[in-house]
């Protein structure tokens, strides 16, 4: 230690070291200290926000003055559950969620499986940080390069022109929406995998292989097994995320989905907010039944 | 186990993935540096000058300055609060502390959009106070949501470390804020910066709830976005693209390296 933080760590008397002793003696008293502000937070900003939503579903808009009427009414929910439209889009959006889950399961699972159990050491970190890098890198940045591909004259119909294959036409179309939901959330999918896969002691293949299971067998009933929860973590967001998403239909497709609604009534012209908190329930319900099950699932663990 | 055909096929499968992966990010980064202003592939041909453009567009460096500010503020508060929250589930085992976890993960764990609009109803509807946007209610919102990225990095390491360290200190005479600043600190300080490098990144490129908290005010992906919506200045928005793509990479970059042995570098 240099002599300066030697100084500095050098005992002292006085109110601090009182109030030290006492904290340090009392560890409850320590942890009610240090959780107050982050808890705090939490609670005003966020609980009470969640809360103000849940309530204001129940009101309603004068349709004269424009106003918020504080009275209890379920019009909003009988209007969702009534109208066509409404339970169209909600339809199209958790069933985009689904297809978007499924797809990258089915693309990140091998990657994973390369990752954890082929890669040697060195590319298995470089790989770790190719997911990573692209994970954190801009969102709309990623959601505006595949604008560029799949225009009419974007490089995918360039590249299918010069190999000599028919030119697409997905741009703004539900193609498009699901590639890149898909693309964009891949690496929340490979990364809870690759953890999942990492975990399994090779000594749980060796055994079952001594037992007498063929590959395929240990991969099916050793391998799967112990990945699914990895699976159902890296679903939680990539489900999670495409319901909530509105901005990606919006600049790639020509639909609305649960967020577009949403918006419109809060920031856009409908200027309805009781109504939009009332159908934000239903992405906000569809998680909880998801969290729930994924938590029977063992998932948490996995996140 | 696996063959060596399986291993072929899962090595092509790789690269396939890697591919589909960076090839839209490289495609973007050659755009920034399109001479034309139309969007066509092949780009028609090398030019800097949209670089100049950006730079003397007062939004486009109005909407970074903002981002800036947002973002700073937000990590600020979110390392002090992720790291307290930290501190309290890795040392302590009490009822409720998994609920504690749960609480600071919800904002991610939840549709950006329900965030988004509770904010948003809260601001403006709660019994108390009509709050008007500002640099503030921007903040609120990131920090809401970058404090989970600052305690999952620190309660890994702290995790990691033994409470003996903690326990000589006191032993040996030194106070509490002593052992914080110089045992605590040091060894959770660099999960501390890459949390706090992740914080910065993911507030920096933060939009779907930031539209409904910063009102009329425009932070760097709300301009982009804009302009993407109106197809209007694309030339300059791949500049910006660009630029936020290298301020986005190189923070997280730094954050891997610093977490090499914890290795807990996941979004959420």
């Amino acid at each position: 230690m240099t002599s300066q933080a030697y100084d500095a760590a050098r005992p002292r008397s006085g109110a601090r070291r009182r109030l030290s002793a006492a904290l340090w003696r009392r560890p409850w008293l320590r942890a009610v200290v240090l959780l107050l502000p982050p808890l705090g937070w939490m609670l005003v900003f966020y609980l009470a926000a969640l809360a103000v939503l849940f309530v204001s579903a129940f009101w309603s808009i004068d349709s004269f003055t424009g106003k918020l009427t504080h009275t209890f009414t379920w019009a909003n929910f009988h209007q969702i559950v009534s109208d066509p439209t409404y339970r169209q889009i909600a339809w199209r959006t958790i069933w985009m969620a689904a297809a978007v889950t499924a797809t990258d399961a089915v693309i990140a699972f091998p990657f994973a499986y390369y990752m954890a159990r082929i890669a040697g050491p060195r590319q298995r970190t470089l790989l770790f940080v190719l997911v990573l890098l692209p994970l954190w890198s801009s969102y709309l940045a990623r959601i505006y390069a595949w604008r560029l591909i799949l225009n009419h004259d974007g490089a995918l119909n360039w590249t299918l022109g010069k190999l000599g294959l028919p030119t697409q036409g997905w741009a703004f179309t539900n193609t498009a929406i699901w590639i890149v939901f898909s693309y964009i959330w891949l690496p929340f999918m490979i990364l809870p995998i690759y953890a999942a896969l990492e975990r399994i002691p090779d000594s749980f293949l060796e055994a079952s292989q001594d037992l007498g299971a063929r590959n395929w067998t240990t991969f099916r009933r050793v391998i799967v097994p112990l990945a699914l929860p990895g699976i159902v973590a890296g679903s939680i967001f990539t489900f999670s995320l495409t319901l909530g998403d509105y901005i990606t239909p919006s600049l790639v497709g020509n639909v609305d989905f649960i967020g577009n609604v949403i918006y419109r009534n809060v920031l856009g012209l409908t200027n309805n907010l009781p109504f939009a908190a009332a159908y934000a329930t239903i992405p906000l319900a569809v998680m909880a039944i998801y969290l729930v099950a994924a938590k029977r699932l063992g998932a948490f663990e996995a996140l | 186990m696996e063959t060596r055909a399986t291993r072929v096929t899962l090595s092509v499968w790789a690269l396939g993935v890697v591919l589909f992966l960076w090839l839209p990010l490289v495609l973007i980064c050659v755009y920034a540096f399109n001479s034309s202003n139309i969007q066509s592939w092949p780009i028609a041909g090398f030019s800097t000058k949209w670089f100049t453009a950006v730079w003397h567009n007062q939004d486009a460096r109005d909407a970074l300055v903002l981002s800036l500010k947002a973002a700073g503020v937000a990590t600020f508060i979110a390392v002090l609060l992720g790291t307290a929250a930290a501190a309290v589930v890795s040392r302590f085992a009490f009822f409720g502390r998994d609920a504690i976890t749960f609480l600071l993960v919800l904002p991610i764990a939840l549709p950006g959009v329900v965030t988004g609009i509770a904010l948003n109803s809260f601001f403006s509807n709660n019994p108390v106070h009509h709050i008007s946007p500002s640099l503030w209610t921007i903040v609120i919102g990131h920090a809401t949501f970058c404090i989970v990225i600052v305690y999952n990095n620190v309660v890994a390491r702290m995790r990691r470390t033994q409470t003996s360290l903690t326990e000589a200190s006191m032993d040996l005479g030194a106070d509490g804020w002593q052992t914080f600043r110089f045992v605590t600190l040091p060894v959770i300080s660099t999960a501390l910066v890459a949390g706090a490098l992740l914080a910065f990144a993911l507030s920096l490129d933060e939009v779907i709830v930031t539209t409904f908290t910063a009102g009329a005010q425009n932070t760097l992906p709300i301009w982009i976005l804009g302009n993407l919506r109106t197809g209007q200045q694309l030339p300059q928005v791949n500049v910006m693209v660009f630029f936020v793509i290298v301020m986005t990479v190189i923070p997280v970059a730094i954050a891997a390296r610093l977490t090499r042995d914890t290795g807990i570098l996941r979004r959420r």
